[in-house]
């Protein structure tokens, strides 16, 4: 079992190589110098400054030194400082080690795409079983209807329409940001709550399509599974029905699951762009998406990188819960 | 009794299904108003009337009026074209790439083979909307560069799937007939492997349009996909959240256009996938 991870992980080392030198190449390759940016925003620079600045980038080298230059700083995670006018180091402004926990933005970013996570894996299970189970009922047919809606969904559509529900018309529930103004002044209670009924809507926004797509696969692995005839067996023998469900079954119908999830990923990832500037939540799909649009060059390279290395962790997460899942994988070793 | 042809067994099955029927109809149906664009809405989708602005819906204007008076039923409508070029160029973008991948891969396996398998485990691993978005920031937005750049990010499943079919084609005694006649690679490949695994690269195509449909409205509705004036679902449901608290009819209206179309290619995707799929042919058939 160790041998098998060892080996992924080195699997991962090529990847995780490829990804850099994509984040790299997508900017160098895009028309004018990554500085010219900075300078307009200062027309008054000299050209003697414009050169150090330059030098600072090494741009006046070839694209593949300027590349090995830039993977060996970001090797110790040095992604450079931010063209924003604050100038911080990028690093700093994704996991701002001064700022509480609650507030960095990968850890915002991270903390919902897990709780969205555990949502998705707590329902689509039941429901992908209760499908199969009871095939061709109607709460299996209701369940098809409400998937392939779910699968069609505009997330930022259903975004708009619940903020306007639960937000404007109804009142219930904040649409915007991750805490109130008057958050300071709340008693304990008042916090966890305002914290929590911020996270409410988007949390179910990036649930319900993921939700839709895994019962709908549980249900399709489970219905495969039913069939073999190591269920026949256990049936034969005289189990309740629950048991050959839920042991016998489940198990196996699992092992698809957790491929998915582990593809996944980076759809999710990505799809924080979307539900953080909806909600306007200050997490790191929100900060690639303003430095997107201020070309802001190494701060979008750096969320690109870590955007990747983040699918990675994922797809070997993954791994290891398949391993745990299936016997056979560990035995091979 | 109709002859036992795959053609004739696909489309009794697809017409089996009464909801991947729907799908494909209500597909003709948004070709015909965004053909007829034109002719059908009610106004010009950039006419500005400034006296009447951010009304409700209402007779004159059955789905109301945006921020300047624009009648929104005409921009929808106008926003059918926007949304299924996009979808259809993007696709055919991501479907010439995953095809001559995945062939050249299947086919002659090998370090190339390797190769193309390594850069497809690349471009799936940095998730694909932070990759549209960067390469975004640097071009101008314009529709064809978002259908370049997103048939340029979802060509990998295609790619695959192309791979998979040639693997199990290329040794067949057919091809290896054809092989031993001296044919040509490309005229192998294309001629004998590929016209016989076109059903899934279809499937795959038209659920690809859903996906690119999405993911065109979601960049216009961020701002940086199509851009005002050009009316797209996008766009006008960006409206719609600025003016989120007064104009609900700017949100629901071109929402519910994507949510329908989108739906109606998953049906008919899935529909022509299942129907294509010969374990799950009735004996009936």
């Amino acid at each position: 079992m160790f041998a098998y991870l060892i080996k992924r992980l080195l699997e991962m080392i090529p990847t995780l190589f490829g990804i850099t030198l994509i984040s790299f190449l997508i900017i160098h390759l895009a028309p004018g110098k990554p500085t010219d940016i900075l300078t307009e925003l200062n027309p008054k620079i000299t050209p003697e400054a414009r050169e150090r600045l330059e030098k600072m980038y090494n741009l006046d080298k070839p694209v593949i030194v300027q590349y090995g230059l830039w993977l060996k700083r970001i090797v110790k995670l040095n992604f450079g400082e931010s063209f924003s006018t604050d100038r911080r180091p990028v690093m700093q402004k994704i996991w701002d080690k001064k700022q509480p926990l609650l507030d960095r933005r990968l850890f915002i970013t991270l903390m919902i795409n897990l709780i969205t996570f555990a949502i998705i894996l707590a329902i689509s299970i039941p429901i992908g079983v209760s499908s199969a189970t009871h095939q061709n009922s109607l709460y299996d047919k209701m369940m098809t209807t409400t998937v392939f809606i779910g699968f069609a969904m505009p997330s930022f559509w259903f975004a708009l329409l619940l903020m306007m529900f639960f937000g404007v018309y109804l009142g219930w529930l904040p649409i915007s940001g991750l805490k109130s103004l008057n958050y300071d002044a709340l008693p304990l209670l008042g916090k966890i709550w305002d914290r929590i009924s911020h996270l409410i809507l988007p949390v179910f926004i990036s649930a319900f399509g993921g939700l839709a797509g895994d019962s709908r696969f549980m249900r399709s692995s489970m219905l495969e599974v039913v069939r073999q005839d190591y269920v026949t067996v256990a049936r034969a023998k005289g189990l309740p029905e629950k048991k050959v469900i839920y042991k016998h079954a489940l198990r196996n119908a699992l092992l698809p699951l957790i491929t998915l999830i582990g593809l996944s990923v980076p759809g999710m990832i990505g799809g924080s762009v979307i539900l953080e500037s909806v909600f306007g939540i200050p997490g790191m799909g929100q900060l690639f998406f303003m430095s997107v649009m201020t070309r802001d060059y190494p701060m979008v390279m750096c969320i690109l990188t870590i955007g990747g290395m983040l699918t990675l962790v994922g797809n070997l997460l993954a791994d290891i819960g398949y391993m745990l899942a299936d016997p056979r994988i560990r035995a091979r070793q | 009794m109709k002859a036992h042809s795959l053609k004739n067994v696909f489309w009794r099955r697809f017409k089996k299904n009464r909801l991947t029927l729907a799908g494909g109809i209500v597909v003709l149906l948004m070709f015909l108003v965004a053909l007829l664009a034109p002719f059908i809405s009610p106004y010009k989708p950039d006419d500005i009337d400034r006296k009447h602005i951010l009304e409700a819906p209402s007779p004159k204007h059955p789905l109301g009026t945006d921020d300047l008076g624009r009648d929104v039923l005409s921009r929808v409508i106008w926003g059918a074209r926007i949304s299924l070029s996009v979808g259809f160029v993007a696709v055919g973008i991501a479907v010439v790439i995953g095809i001559m991948l995945g062939a050249v891969s299947g086919y002659y396996g090998g370090w190339m083979d390797s190769i193309i398998m390594r850069f497809i485990d690349i471009m799936l691993s940095i998730p694909t909307f932070f990759l549209i978005l960067a390469v975004i920031a640097f071009i101008e937005p314009s529709i064809w560069n978002i259908m370049i750049v997103i048939g340029l990010t979802s060509w990998m499943g295609v790619a695959r799937l192309v791979r998979a079919e040639v693997l199990s084609l290329k040794e067949r005694e057919y091809v290896l007939a054809a092989k031993a006649l001296g044919a040509a690679d490309v005229n192998i490949i294309f001629r004998h492997i590929m016209i016989n695994s076109m059903a899934p690269v279809f499937v795959s195509a038209v659920l690809g349009i859903a996906g690119a449909v999405l993911i065109e409205s979601a960049l216009s509705f961020l701002g940086i996909g199509v851009q005002p004036p050009t009316p797209s679902w996008g766009n006008i449901l960006n409206l719609g959240k600025d003016n989120i608290e007064i104009a609900w009819w700017l949100s629901v209206f071109p929402g519910l256009a994507i949510l329908i179309t989108v739906l109606s290619y998953n049906l008919m995707g899935e529909g022509m996938r299942d129907a294509l799929d010969p374990r799950l042919w009735d004996v009936e058939i």
